[in-house]
């Protein structure tokens, strides 16, 4: 099989690039796409560790499956507070929602 | 290291991978973004394969694919942002950049442990064993057992209706009073 080191230094690069996403993107709806990408990130390192060192035990698989519900809960809900910002405030850019600033 | 099929097919679904998740983040449109989004998640399912996990390969198609993308792409159609985004990055874009460097060479130093010009790797080059046959029916049985995960499971479902009854009360328009 393909070795471990492999399959890690995939998830570090889709986490790196996820970790850039978030921090250079203007759009919230972009933060977000790069929030799902650190999260496949953690998931896949979690599904590769669990193939190599402990195949026999469901743990892995069953945590990178509540790693996915709760991904799949915070998109939901994090959609619908963009979308609401936007209906009250016309606009997507994380930098014009300063709502909160003193 | 040979090339076998399951090589190729490794190097093609990191490929998807990354290269869909640097269109995620640099595409200046929008809505190309989430199409390389979904790109980028199909490479992911097709890694899960790889790991022979194909029921999480499964949902990643059905939860994040069907799902979470369609729901991004809607969101990007009713927040209307694909018209108003002259620029994708913002002021600190070099800086992220440097950040994102940060963690990638940590990441990967710690990964690959370079010494003496030599990449020695202390991770396992073949799986110490085999998934069993029945994994997926282990990991079925392990979520309905009071001494595995019948409690994170539960949890898992208020949460998710939690969130789902959250997001309906956000969005609903107000009554005009």
């Amino acid at each position: 099989m393909v070795p471990l080191w492999m399959y890690l230094v995939v998830s570090a690069g889709l986490f790196a690039i996820g970790v850039y996403g978030v921090l250079s993107r203007r759009n919230a709806v972009a933060i977000l796409m790069g929030i799902e990408l650190m999260l496949n990130a953690v998931n896949v390192n979690l599904i590769a560790f669990w193939r190599y060192l402990t195949p026999m035990d469901v743990s892995g698989q069953a945590f990178a499956l509540f790693v996915l519900v709760v991904a799949a809960a915070e998109a939901a809900v994090g959609l619908a507070m963009i979308i609401s910002i936007y209906r009250n405030r016309q606009t997507v850019i994380a930098e014009d929602i300063d709502l909160l600033r003193g | 290291m040979e090339i076998t099929a399951e090589t190729v097919a490794f190097a093609i679904f990191a490929v998807f991978t990354l290269g869909g998740a640097l269109g995620v983040v640099t595409m200046r449109n929008l809505f190309h973004a989430a199409l390389m989004l979904i790109l980028s998640l199909f490479g992911v399912a097709g890694l899960y394969i790889l790991l022979t996990a194909p029921f999480l390969a499964a949902v990643q198609i059905m939860l994040y694919v069907a799902a979470v993308a369609i729901l991004i792409i809607i969101a990007i159609m009713l927040t209307r942002s694909l018209m108003k985004a002259p620029i994708a990055a913002n002021k600190q874009w070099e800086v992220s950049a440097l950040i994102a460097l940060i963690v990638l060479v940590s990441l990967v130093a710690v990964i690959l442990q370079v010494s003496g010009g030599r990449v020695r790797s202390y991770w396992p080059q073949e799986p110490v064993g085999d998934v069993p046959a029945d994994s997926i029916t282990a990991l079925g049985a392990s979520l309905v057992d009071p001494d595995r995960y019948v409690l994170p499971f539960e949890v898992a479902s208020v949460l998710i209706l939690a969130a789902m009854i959250g997001a309906i009360v956000i969005v609903r328009s107000r009554p005009t009073s």
